[in-house]
């Protein structure tokens, strides 16, 4: 082995083999989605961090980077984060949301709502 | 605020219990699963009935319109559900979900590979309870493409003799299921102990051959339960069995001896040398052929009135609407499963019958991951399901010559 480090970082973004399928018709957005579900994630996880912070911080006035590592939430506080882990979500998610909700009625557009109005 | 008034969220993942190979996650690696492992909930409880109503809505309208006729199969809805801007847009989340998954657990295992390999070591070196056989080929069903979008699948390898692959797998299979596996993500292996001690209470298996075994997880918790039987866990993949090995011994369980062997090819153990032949969530990870040679050379094996035992997600059924076969079929096109979809179309009893059991030793149930359900909620089956994950699987089994003993005894 070379004396360079291993290049986990790059490692851990190798490709799974077997032709990835196509789910738009413009490759790059593929890509872009990809690039802001990443984004998607880490914001989730600086507010996670956060969190413990504000817990940490709480519990004992003081804090060091060992003690945000070794953090472990107890039963309740497990619960709260994940309600604001999942109240994240539905925000940052709100547009795929509102497609499911699109699905269950057909509505017409506002041009024509306008249109109506000016009648009645 | 009383329990049943609680939103829907999955466990921490300072929840999953650590053993001697598991690799050490920091606090930002926590938080990326807990956000999938959330993610993923949304995903099947909020996102996933919309697929539905895109079908009955506009998909199917436009389909019956075109061919005069609704689709004959789950492949013509596939290809007319991948034209809907709805399914495009879950589909394209659903694989970023499943592809920040293996990267997440591939960064935590990585930056630690040479901590994790040692560790391993010491478990592993110069004991007898782990063989591996170089000279075993990676079948062609398990090399074609990297399953569950895994990369380098169960047997590639970032160093020599590593133990990566194994530890990977392990580190995501939270995520993946929103702890529906529980603690050490063997909710599989404690519902085969719980469904076995109910089934035939006071039975002690001698010998018990566990087939795909990957890291031992769905195997570990019956070697506990009967610590007097001896064990064999067998896989094609070097590099989980040497993490399977690490795992189950500092967990207690040295009754299981962990080999490098194709399933297809037991010729190594004489005919009806076992008590108890199990795959858990293997077979559709195999092909059209191996499948058949597996379920034989596992019926040869088997001793008169031993239990033969997968565990499956359940098969297509005639009686399964189209539109849920084609949602089950999801991962078989977009995670890299390409003989799920044929598997789950295969009568299983028959292919039983075909291996040499009689019709009439067969029998069906369901199993549900055993967890602590203080803490690992019950996975939601039916309208929330995650489709082809939920830890609740079909059971197909049989009790070799049963019919004949009974006959015999009486």
């Amino acid at each position: 082995m070379s004396d360079a480090a291993f290049d986990w970082m790059a490692a851990a973004n190798k490709k799974a083999k077997g032709k990835r399928p196509e789910y738009f018709d413009d490759p790059q957005d593929e890509r872009m989605l990809s690039i802001l579900m990443a984004v998607v994630g880490e914001v989730s996880v600086l507010r996670e961090r956060m969190d413990t912070v504000e817990r940490l911080l709480d519990a004992k006035g003081t804090i060091s980077r060992v003690d945000i590592e070794g953090y472990v939430p107890d039963k309740a506080a497990a619960y709260e984060r994940g309600v604001m882990i999942r109240e994240y979500i539905y925000r940052v998610m709100r547009g795929p949301q509102q497609m499911v909700e699109e699905l269950k009625q057909t509505e017409q557009p506002v041009e024509d709502v306008s249109r109506e109005l000016r009648e009645i | 605020m009383s329990d049943d008034k609680k939103l829907d969220v999955a466990p921490p993942y300072t929840a999953v219990a650590r053993h001697g190979v598991s690799p050490v996650a920091s606090h930002d690696e926590i938080a990326r699963f807990d956000f999938l492992a959330n993610f993923n909930k949304f995903m099947s409880g909020a996102l996933s009935p919309g697929n539905k109503l895109a079908y009955d809505a506009r998909v199917l309208p436009k389909f019956e319109k075109e061919h005069g006729r609704e689709p004959k199969d789950r492949f013509e809805i596939r290809h007319a559900m991948n034209d809907d801007p709805f399914h495009q847009f879950w589909s394209a989340l659903k694989r970023n979900s499943m592809e920040m998954r293996q990267q997440n657990g591939r960064a935590i295992v990585l930056r630690q590979i040479e901590e994790l390999n040692a560790k391993a070591r010491q478990y592993n070196e110069g004991r007898e309870t782990l063989e591996l056989h170089p000279e075993i080929e990676i079948p062609r069903y398990q090399s074609a493409v990297d399953i569950h979008c895994m990369p380098g699948s169960y047997h590639g390898e970032e160093y020599p003799g590593d133990v990566s692959a194994g530890a990977n797998y392990d580190s995501g299979l939270f995520a993946t299921t929103a702890g529906g596996l529980g603690a050490l993500s063997d909710g599989g292996g404690q519902a085969l102990v719980e469904w076995i001690k109910k089934t035939r209470p006071g039975w002690q298996p001698r010998r018990v051959l566990d087939i795909g075994c990957t890291i031992g997880h769905n195997i570990v918790p019956l070697a506990l339960a009967f610590p007097n039987c001896e064990v064999i866990a067998i896989d094609t993949a070097a590099p989980i069995l040497r993490y399977a090995h690490a795992r189950a011994q500092s967990l207690g369980a040295t009754n299981i001896t962990f080999i490098q062997a194709n399933a297809e090819d037991l010729s190594r153990w004489e005919d009806g040398s076992f008590d108890w032949v199990q795959t858990t969530m293997f077979l559709h990870e195999t092909s059209g052929k191996a499948l058949p040679k597996i379920l034989s050379e596992g019926y040869r094996v088997l001793a008169d009135d031993g239990l033969m035992l997968h565990l499956e997600q359940p098969e297509y059924h005639d009686g399964m609407p189209l539109f849920e076969q084609f949602l089950r079929d999801w991962d078989a096109f977009n995670n890299n499963e390409p003989f799920w979809s044929s598997m789950h179309s295969l009568d299983m009893k028959d292919e039983m019958v075909a291996a040499g059991f009689g019709r009439g030793e067969l029998f069906e149930t369901g199993v549900r991951a055993v967890v602590d359900r203080e803490i690992f909620p019950e996975a939601p089956t039916g309208a929330d399901e995650d489709h082809g994950r939920a830890p609740y699987w079909h059971a197909y089994g049989a009790w070799k010559n049963s019919e004949a003993m009974q006959e015999e005894a009486e």
